[in-house]
């Protein structure tokens, strides 16, 4: 398995949906090649970095503000 | 709009399920529940690709006014949040391209750029990257990083990756083939992992 064979693989392998037979030619092409293997790790991280960190938060105060004014518009529409 | 069908295995009802029958019956309560559930992501997703606060919490309005307006058309073939996504993409890429009016905006356009399609950089990172920065600083990092992402491949990832969608959900929210989703997201992880690689990446010479 070469790199580019290798990258264009590494999508099914991280979302566990790699044929099994290819997913032991994705692990023994990680054992010989070290730059795919950091390749592997780091995409990894970078994931679970974006995961982990609530980059856009919504305050409290917007929160409810955006909150009531869907519902003070939905009551309007002629419900409840 | 068709939404295009996607296969459901037999599962237990959705609890939305229950909460939009209601809302359909004129239910506010059971309406504002769902918007209690769901407005943080659609936030964060309609943040993402417009990459503009003001837009974003507009989209959060509008997104939830036109899903009451069109409870009738949710058909439940899919999940409830993947019908709002799909709203708040729709709504975003809508915002996008007002905004820059001389570029058009497109989910297909940004596939022509080849940066990312190589992996470049091989130091591998540190561990915890939270121990070089602080918390506020590392949320600049991310935000920078993704920010300069092409919107497609940016959407793509943050639909998938952060807000955890399948990827035959992301291809419904987005109207991609699943196989499209499959190689924008690669790029879009690749050219983060890139990016970031140049703040998170351990000192030469240094082996944990
Ligand atoms: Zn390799």
């Amino acid at each position: 398995m070469t790199c580019t064979e290798f990258l264009a693989k590494m999508t099914d392998y991280f979302d566990g949906t790699i044929a099994k037979e290819l997913e032991a030619e994705v692990r023994q092409h990680m054992c010989e090649c070290s730059h795919c293997e950091v390749v592997v790790n780091t995409t990894r991280q970078t994931i679970k970095i974006y995961r982990d960190t609530d980059v856009y938060e919504l305050s409290t105060d917007t929160r409810e503000r955006l909150i009531a004014n869907i519902m003070s518009k939905c009551r309007g529409k002629g419900c409840a | 709009m068709p939404t295009p069908t996607i296969q459901s295995p037999a599962v237990e009802e959705h609890p939305d399920v229950a909460l939009v029958a209601r809302a359909r019956e004129g239910d506010t309560a059971a309406f504002e529940q769902l918007v209690r559930q769901y407005d943080r992501q659609i936030f964060r997703v309609a943040q993402h690709i417009t990459q503009n606060r003001e837009d974003a919490e507009d989209i959060v309005q509008d997104v939830f006014l036109k899903a009451y307006e069109k409870l009738d058309q949710f058909q439940g073939n899919s999940k409830f949040s993947t019908w709002l996504v799909r709203i708040a993409v729709n709504e975003s890429l809508m915002r996008l391209r007002k905004r820059k009016t001389s570029r058009t905006v497109s989910m297909d356009e940004d596939v022509q750029t080849e940066e990312g399609a190589i992996p470049r950089d091989f130091a591998d990172w540190s561990p915890n990257p939270e121990q070089i920065y602080g918390q506020s600083e590392l949320g600049d990092i991310l935000r920078k990083t993704i920010q300069g992402l092409p919107p497609g491949f940016r959407t793509v990832f943050t639909l998938r990756d952060i807000e955890n969608l399948s990827t035959e959900e992301t291809a419904e929210a987005l109207g991609l083939s699943v196989p499209a989703v499959k190689s924008r997201l690669l790029r879009a992880r690749l050219q983060l992992r890139e990016r970031l690689s140049r703040y998170l990446k351990q000192p030469e010479g240094v082996k944990p």
